[in-house]
């Protein structure tokens, strides 16, 4: 406890945060106009969501969260596989967000509501133990997550696996997507705001070359409040002086290099490839498949899943209103989507974002949505 | 208004947005015109005029599991739930209460006379007497065990709303947030919690009294925030009152506890159930006067203010987290069925 609190202290100290708010709307006012930036991360949406931080932001400066949520944007088609494979007497193990995200016609609750054997596990290691538990059935971990989360699933590549144990993998990589989103013209993001525990992984000299090539500076943030704040104060530092640099802005978990024997596990059992991220489009190098090695663990190669009977392309219902596509590339933001609040609800969603704890949708709904509260009286008389 | 083949889910129960609505779709048509506050006020109880003073009347089914759980039991939160509801609007000292209780085929009956001795126990301590009841039984598989029923009635000379808040007005909590919630949660599922959850539940009229004493005329609105917790008694103020509220995060009274349990499983305390606390709306000129009384007996001692109504955004209550705000969001389904 004593510890906690004095992270707390450090972290949450109101005083700091509106020091740090001033030194923004300083920065905006210099910058002259509205100035959009982009964060991808489930994490900081929530953080950012949770304490509130967009009331005490500059009025003209929005802050989006992108494509952030590996849940979100794991393609229908993908989720077609999976439950083609549980539908054809393959135990799936994944995690729980996936359970209820639609595929082109159906989720893996809908193939386990019909008596196909889905497992939810908090970890790869759980997934290997129901595969143990199974050796006569083929056991399928349908992996999901950003490159954080495939170390996992590649360190245990690496081990000792039961003979009926393969990986469907569905990992993304973040910064491919940042590419995509800096290249759109509509949703004009001058900065960006990087994910701290990837980076922990990638290192933050990853960003350089794309800092370079885009002209959006790059800043690696962490996820207490104050960190969120620092971190944005510094990226609009960077807009304001126009230099498209990277900035570590979590150097107590964060380096240049990264964590290289993580980064060895990882790339020694994933390639990137070019892939379909829902509601984004083509992420040239946004997907991890399993290399050619290990072709004995790919579920794809080896069990061959035949979508043809999942398959349907044509979007129907209120699927066709979902605006969750608009919403991770920045254009939209959810009270713009009819759907929102209303027909898509976390007991029944509709879009993906509203599926994941992570997912944009999701976290507005629990935390009250982003009405405009910068203006509402905050506090009584006498009080702060 | 409901769908064709439409059902009762557990959400309807959890006293929050889908039981509101279910009671404005089914049983608000049940609601006719009375002298006082009647069914169409959907307040905590009725209050209808008998000469120059209000009869209070409330009532209250208890259906919680497990019956036995750390810091009370079945018994005790029927008499305090009652004992609170008419509390609630002002009327302290109870002039009777009655006790229906439905039983299953096997309930041990050693169980019931802990029930009732608690029941007793606990109508001593709030000073209201037992006066009537009815005892029936269904088969085995028809109920879980048992279902309690309480209605109590009281005579008040000033009946207290939920709907009296004002622009300007302070919002008082009368002790630790989650305490019930998360005592009856963490026994349920067996958490294995380290640290002592223990409900709250206790009746309130003592408390409740000497708030009165103290801010007389502006104590103006009172709620206890049972099932929907905090949150879902905040939203009803709100509404009802047509007054925005503002909640300051750091002083709402969250044991350590309580704070790491609602942590652990992602559950904010202002959603979680209490049944031994009251939040009460003061005008400003009354505030210290009202917190001291509270904080002078047992059962405030840890009472805090925690808010204030304003005028803009009227319904909505607005989380102040200290870094930043946000709307707080009223329960909608059951975060945890048969809490009490």
């Amino acid at each position: 406890m004593a510890k906690d609190l004095t992270l707390e202290l450090k972290f949450r100290d109101p005083a700091r945060a509106r020091a740090l708010a001033d030194a923004m709307q300083r920065n905006l006012d210099a910058i002259g106009r509205e100035v959009s930036v982009m964060h991808v991360c489930g994490s900081h949406e929530q953080a950012i969501a949770r304490f509130g931080l967009r009331a005490v932001l500059p009025p003209q400066l929005r802050l989006i969260m992108g494509p952030g949520c590996p849940v979100c944007v794991t393609d229908g088609p993908e989720v077609d596989e999976a439950v083609a494979l549980a539908q054809g007497g393959a135990h799936v193990c994944t995690y729980g967000d996936m359970l209820r995200l639609p595929g082109t016609s159906r989720s893996l609750a809908d193939a386990q509501a019909d008596g196909a054997r889905v497992h939810v596990v908090y970890s790869v290691a759980q997934a290997v133990d129901v595969a143990r538990a199974h050796p006569a059935d083929e056991v399928v971990f349908m992996a999901s997550g950003f490159e954080t989360t495939a170390v996992a699933t590649a360190a245990v590549a690496l081990g000792e696996l039961p003979a009926n144990f393969s990986i469907l993998s569905v990992h993304k990589y973040v910064p491919a997507a940042m590419e995509v989103v800096s290249r759109s013209k509509a949703s004009a993001i001058e900065g960006f705001l990087a994910a701290g525990h990837a980076a922990i992984i990638t290192g933050h000299a990853l960003f350089e070359p794309f800092a370079a090539r885009t002209g959006a500076p790059v800043v690696v943030a962490g996820f207490e409040p104050l960190d969120i704040l620092a971190a944005i104060v510094k990226l609009t530092d960077l807009i304001r002086e126009g230099r498209p640099e990277v900035f570590n802005a979590y150097p107590r978990c964060v380096s240049r290099e990264g964590n290289l024997p993580a980064q060895q596990v990882l790339w020694k059992v994933f390639q990137p490839r070019a892939g379909t991220w829902r509601g984004i489009g083509e992420v040239p190098d946004g997907n991890l498949d399993l290399r050619p090695e290990w072709a004995h663990l790919d579920a794809r190669r080896r069990l061959e899943p035949d979508v043809s009977g999942v398959r349907d392309d044509a979007a129907a219902g209120l699927e066709r209103d979902c605006l969750c596509g608009p919403i991770m590339l920045g254009l939209a933001a959810p009270h713009d989507c009819p759907l929102f609040g209303r027909a898509c609800v976390p007991e029944a969603p509709v879009g993906a974002c509203m599926v994941s704890s992570e997912g944009t949708c999701r976290i507005w709904h629990t935390y009250g949505g982003a009405p405009d509260l910068r203006r509402v009286e905050g506090r009584a008389a006498g009080r702060g | 208004m409901e769908k064709p083949g439409a059902k009762i889910g557990l959400k309807h129960g959890s006293g929050g947005r889908a039981m509101r609505q279910l009671i404005e779709d089914v049983f608000l048509e049940l609601a006719s015109p009375v002298d006082g506050i009647g069914l169409a006020a959907l307040d905590d109880g009725a209050a209808l005029r008998v000469g120059d003073q209000w009869l209070v009347v409330t009532t209250d089914s208890h259906v919680v599991h497990p019956i036995f759980f750390p810091g009370g039991d079945i018994g005790r939160l029927s008499v305090s739930g009652t004992v609170n509801d008419l509390a609630m609007m002002g009327a302290t000292e109870p002039l009777g209460l009655t006790c229906a209780v439905v039983l299953e085929d096997g309930f041990p009956l050693a169980d019931l006379v802990r029930v009732r001795d608690s029941l007793k126990a606990t109508a001593l301590e709030a000073g209201a007497p037992f006066v009537t009841g009815d005892t029936k039984v269904m088969g085995k598989g028809e109920l879980d065990g048992i279902v309690l029923n309480t209605t109590g009635v009281a005579l008040t000379r000033r009946v207290v709303s939920d709907a009296g808040l004002r622009a300007g007005d302070a919002l008082i909590i009368t002790g630790h947030v989650g305490d019930h919630g998360m005592a009856v949660m963490s026994r349920r599922h067996d958490l294995g919690l380290q640290g002592d959850l223990r409900s709250d539940v206790a009746p309130l009229n003592g408390l409740v009294r000497a708030a009165l004493l103290a801010g007389g005329d502006d104590v103006v609105a009172m709620k206890d925030p049972t099932r929907g917790g905090v949150s879902g008694a905040l939203h009803e103020m709100a509404a009802k009152g047509k007054v925005g509220i503002v909640v300051e995060e750091a002083q709402v009274p969250v044991r350590d506890q309580v704070r790491a349990a609602c942590d652990m499983l992602g559950i904010d305390p202002l959603l979680v159930a209490n049944e031994g606390k009251a939040v009460i709306g003061v005008r400003a000129a009354s505030v210290e006067r009202v917190l001291a009384a509270l904080r002078a007996h047992p059962l405030g001692r840890d009472a805090a203010v925690f808010g204030h109504a304003i005028a803009e955004r009227p319904g909505s209550v607005i989380l102040d987290t200290g870094l930043g705000r946000r709307l707080l969001t009223e329960p909608e389904g059951e975060l945890l069925p048969r809490i009490c």
